[in-house]
């Protein structure tokens, strides 16, 4: 094992988790998540994350629909998608995605078409923002355990 | 000669514990998000207790053999120390969950446990009142779990001895009735 490597990408890793959280793309929950990822569940963190962003283009699709046409939105099934969506980026530590939701839900609640279409819009994008982001710190975490070195636990208070 | 009788040849039941197995809670968790219901199976794992997860208050139900297509045959040996549900769910929320546990005699004395992502204080009434055992916000603590197992375990410590008291004093008793009998 080359311990200079390992040292670079662990700081690496370490600089690039801390600029996630200080950037504010995510808070205190996906470090409670790190907490229960163990050596026999390496990959439970990710696994997570992925069934996040397969739910969000599922609901982020569904809501599309429901405000196409403006003379007919179902905005009951709007705040449904919303309340899920908020729930399970709370789940994950997804901050930005939970930030818009609040956002979109009261767009929802006066029925503001254009507003549900602009809050959509940016979910839509935060949501693909943070995946992005987070493959990267998985490959970097790859990077590192291929090296033979641990992922670092980072403090983030 | 009458033989003396001692309290292993009495018909006593050895079942101490409602425990699933020493020392580990069987928890049914219920929750229709699939993020969520992968998080709190982790959480639950790591905090050293069995877990069945469902997706529905219905299919509690059946799990529990309380939906109503099923007798209560085989569901005896069903063995849950806990469950947890998510409150706002499609179909059959929670709160409805809860009501039909606290109705069914088989399974009212399951701890219920309440969780939810809004803080909001006529709810967390309203389940405190129909018997939740607690109302726990999301996400869910490692620590939230920790008490609530804590607290578990030290109910089930509190049965066993009550349990063992009172075989004591049946054991007693026994003995006093073969003494007066000057066996």
């Amino acid at each position: 094992m080359n311990t200079t490597i390992v040292a670079q990408l662990q700081r690496q890793f370490q600089d690039y988790i801390i600029s996630l959280y200080q950037q504010g793309f995510l808070d205190n929950q996906f470090s409670e998540l790190r907490k229960l990822q163990d050596e026999g569940t390496p990959d439970f963190v990710s696994e997570v994350v992925s069934l996040f962003f397969d739910d969000c283009a599922k609901l982020i699709n569904n809501m599309s629909k429901s405000l196409e046409r403006p003379e007919n939105v179902d905005f009951k099934q709007v705040d449904s998608g919303v309340h899920q969506l908020k729930g399970s980026s709370s789940s994950v530590g997804a901050r930005m995605v939970k930030n818009v939701c609040i956002s979109f839900k009261e767009c929802c609640d006066v029925q503001n078409r254009e507003g549900c279409l602009r809050c959509l819009q940016q979910v839509d994008y935060e949501y693909k923002m943070l995946k992005t982001k987070l493959q990267d710190l998985f490959k970097l975490e790859q990077q590192i355990l291929q090296a033979g070195g641990t992922i670092p636990q980072v403090d983030i208070n | 000669m009458a033989e003396v009788l001692r309290p292993e040849k009495l018909e006593m039941s050895n079942d101490t514990s409602s425990l699933a197995s020493p020392e580990l809670l069987h928890v049914l968790a219920v929750d229709d998000s699939m993020v969520d219901r992968k998080f709190i199976e982790r959480l639950l794992r790591v905090s050293s207790c069995k877990v069945t997860v469902v997706d529905s208050a219905t299919r509690a139900l059946q799990y529990l053999g309380l939906d109503g297509e099923n007798s209560s045959v085989g569901f005896e040996d069903l063995k849950i120390n806990l469950i947890m549900t998510d409150y706002s769910m499609p179909g059959m929320t929670g709160y409805e969950l809860l009501k039909k546990i606290k109705e069914s005699s088989a399974f009212r004395e399951i701890p219920v446990v309440i969780m939810s992502s809004e803080n909001i204080l006529p709810r967390i009434d309203r389940c405190l009142e129909e018997g939740a055992e607690d109302f726990l916000l999301k996400p869910v603590k490692l620590a939230d779990v920790k008490r609530l197992r804590d607290s578990l375990m030290k109910a089930e410590d509190v049965a066993f001895e009550n349990l063992m008291y009172k075989r004591e004093l049946e054991a007693n008793d026994v003995y006093s009735q073969l003494k007066r009998a000057k066996i």
